[in-house]
């Protein structure tokens, strides 16, 4: 029968986000896992799987494994996400290959970071920066906004694009973050504001840039079988999919164009649906172009037209097609690697129903895309309640 | 504290390529099965995949591919650049590098201008590869 609903998150939770000194990152990663095994109504013994990514402030060589034992836990599946972005959607494929595979049952994919508390400012950029080619790129001294603005620069000369389509992304981001109590930013914005902020990476300016937050969240993932006796309405996995280009962006075969184009080509296939049958999507939004290039490649818009998407405000709250509908990276929070788990928890609280004034109407598939590296490395997942299955 | 600019970790596979920018000379990968040119310096052909590349001389020419000016540094190794750019240079031969754009006005640099190869000594063993725009040219 393949993966197609096999497999369903029963469990999801959000630790607070922003600024969370009294935490460190291993226990935000913690209560991240014990907040989305109480929500899926089960109990530490029931899991025999155990996800999570690295930190950045609190490394461990072997981080899933320092989890598993500070919870007190054995788990028969364990594995730790190297990085962030894509890669966290990776291992979400990957445990739900696990559990169709019968090697374990249960599994919890918990993320957190204090990127903004567990480190100075510098050490932060520094860190991240290191996602650049150690021989060939970071000698120039770029730092992520700046590897980003390449991409940029070259979407506004290939499609005579306007710095005011960026700024539609950050914007839109904003408005649903409004309707997201949980969210980090919650003044609303106009593309004014985004064109006054100041120049970080010409041309991206400082709202065209994501944020630097502590927090985390996690997961349940189990068998479809094993799902539907649980407290909440079971969200399965429909279709996942991964793409790859380059590492660095130096390589890049187009700087206009991802691996999003085939990550979104073989989830859709493996959900058996197509662009057009998404109810909302969550798109990875480290800074507004990125958005833009990932629509069209995913198939949402045609290539040079996410931005009036955007300006239109079909991306927004009540739009054509719901974009990050818990605020994104740009409004939302960002914690470095754990960062695409909240489009993770948002999409199951969305397919779950009964979000308030940021519930998408009738949703019953939502797309979760997110990418690493620089525009590097992609996975798609495509999400779906009962009726979608 | 000011930290110093990053220099490249050095490797076997790399140490030619180190060694002729220090004689001022960026040179490249030609396969010899297939023609293909490449940077930078490994030990397989990424198109055809043989181990048998030859380094040659790059001409110093190129096109700037996409760029940006970083006007808040990565580190405190660059706060005395800052505006600086950082660009991805199209070089004749096809490979694309990662440069900064040093001794060129920043409003004259667009997608598409000439640019054309110098160095930057940052340590007695490293010269690092750098472009500026190709005057008269833009």
């Amino acid at each position: 029968m393949g993966l197609r609903g096999s497999t369903a998150i029963i469990g999801a939770y959000d630790t607070k986000v922003g600024k969370i000194p009294d935490r460190s990152a291993t226990a935000l990663c913690v209560e991240a896992a014990l907040g989305a095994i109480a929500d899926a109504g089960l109990k530490l013994s029931d899991v025999d799987g155990l996800v999570t990514c690295n930190s950045m402030a609190q490394p461990y060589m072997y981080h899933a494994e320092a989890v598993a034992e500070y919870l007190g836990i054995r788990p028969r599946y364990c594995a730790t996400a190297a990085a962030g972005g894509g890669a966290t959607f990776t291992v979400l494929y990957q445990a739900a290959l696990a559990i169709d595979a019968g090697i374990c049952d249960t599994v919890v994919i918990a993320m957190a970071d204090s990127l903004r508390s567990g480190l100075s400012r510098e050490a932060a950029m520094i860190m991240q920066s290191s996602t650049g080619h150690a021989q060939y790129e970071t000698p120039y001294g770029a730092t992520v906004p700046g590897y980003y603005a390449l991409i940029a620069q070259a979407y506004l000369h290939a499609y005579g694009a306007k710095p005011e389509h960026f700024a539609s992304v950050a914007v839109s981001g904003r408005q649903h973050a409004c309707l997201n109590p949980t969210a980090e930013m919650q003044k609303p914005i106009n593309i004014e504001d985004v064109l006054a902020s100041r120049l970080i990476a010409d041309p991206l300016r400082l709202l065209d840039c994501s944020l630097v937050s502590d927090g985390g969240a996690a997961v349940v993932l189990t068998r479809a079988d094993r799902a539907s006796h649980q407290p909440h309405k079971p969200v399965y996995l429909l279709g996942a999919g991964e793409g790859r280009g380059h590492e660095h962006i130096s390589q890049v075969a187009s700087l206009i164009h991802s691996s999003a184009a085939q990550s979104g080509e073989r989830a859709y296939a493996m959900a058996r649906l197509k662009p057009a049958d998404i109810d909302f999507a969550q798109v990875y939004d480290c800074f507004t172009p990125v958005v833009l290039i990932e629509m069209e490649d995913l198939g949402f818009c045609g290539n040079g037209e996410a931005g009036d998407f955007f300006l239109r405000g079909d991306g927004g709250p009540g739009g054509r097609l719901p974009i990050n509908t818990h605020g994104g990276l740009l409004s939302h929070s960002h914690p470095g690697n754990p960062g695409s788990m909240f489009a993770l928890t948002e999409s199951v609280q969305q397919l779950r129903g009964g979000q308030g004034a940021r519930q998408v109407k009738d949703a019953n598939v939502g797309l979760v895309h997110a990418q690493g590296g620089i525009l590097s490395s992609h996975c798609t997942v495509i999400l779906g309640t009962e009726v979608a299955l | 504290m000011t930290l110093a600019k990053p220099l490249p970790p050095v490797d076997a596979q790399s140490r030619p390529y180190w060694e002729a920018c220090n004689q001022g000379r960026l040179t490249l990968q030609r396969c010899d099965g297939c023609g293909h040119v490449q940077h930078y310096r490994r030990i397989v052909c990424t198109h055809c995949g043989t181990d048998k590349l030859t380094d040659v001389d790059a001409s110093g020419a190129g096109t700037v591919r996409s760029f940006t000016v970083i006007r808040r540094a990565v580190s405190s190794a660059f706060d005395a650049n800052v505006p600086y750019v950082v660009a991805l240079i199209e070089l004749a031969e096809g490979p694309t590098v990662m440069s900064n754009l040093i001794e060129s006005p920043l409003e004259a640099i667009h997608i598409g201008a000439p640019v054309q190869l110098m160095f930057e000594r940052r340590s007695e063993d490293i010269n690092v590869p750098q472009f500026k725009l190709r005057e008269g040219k833009s």
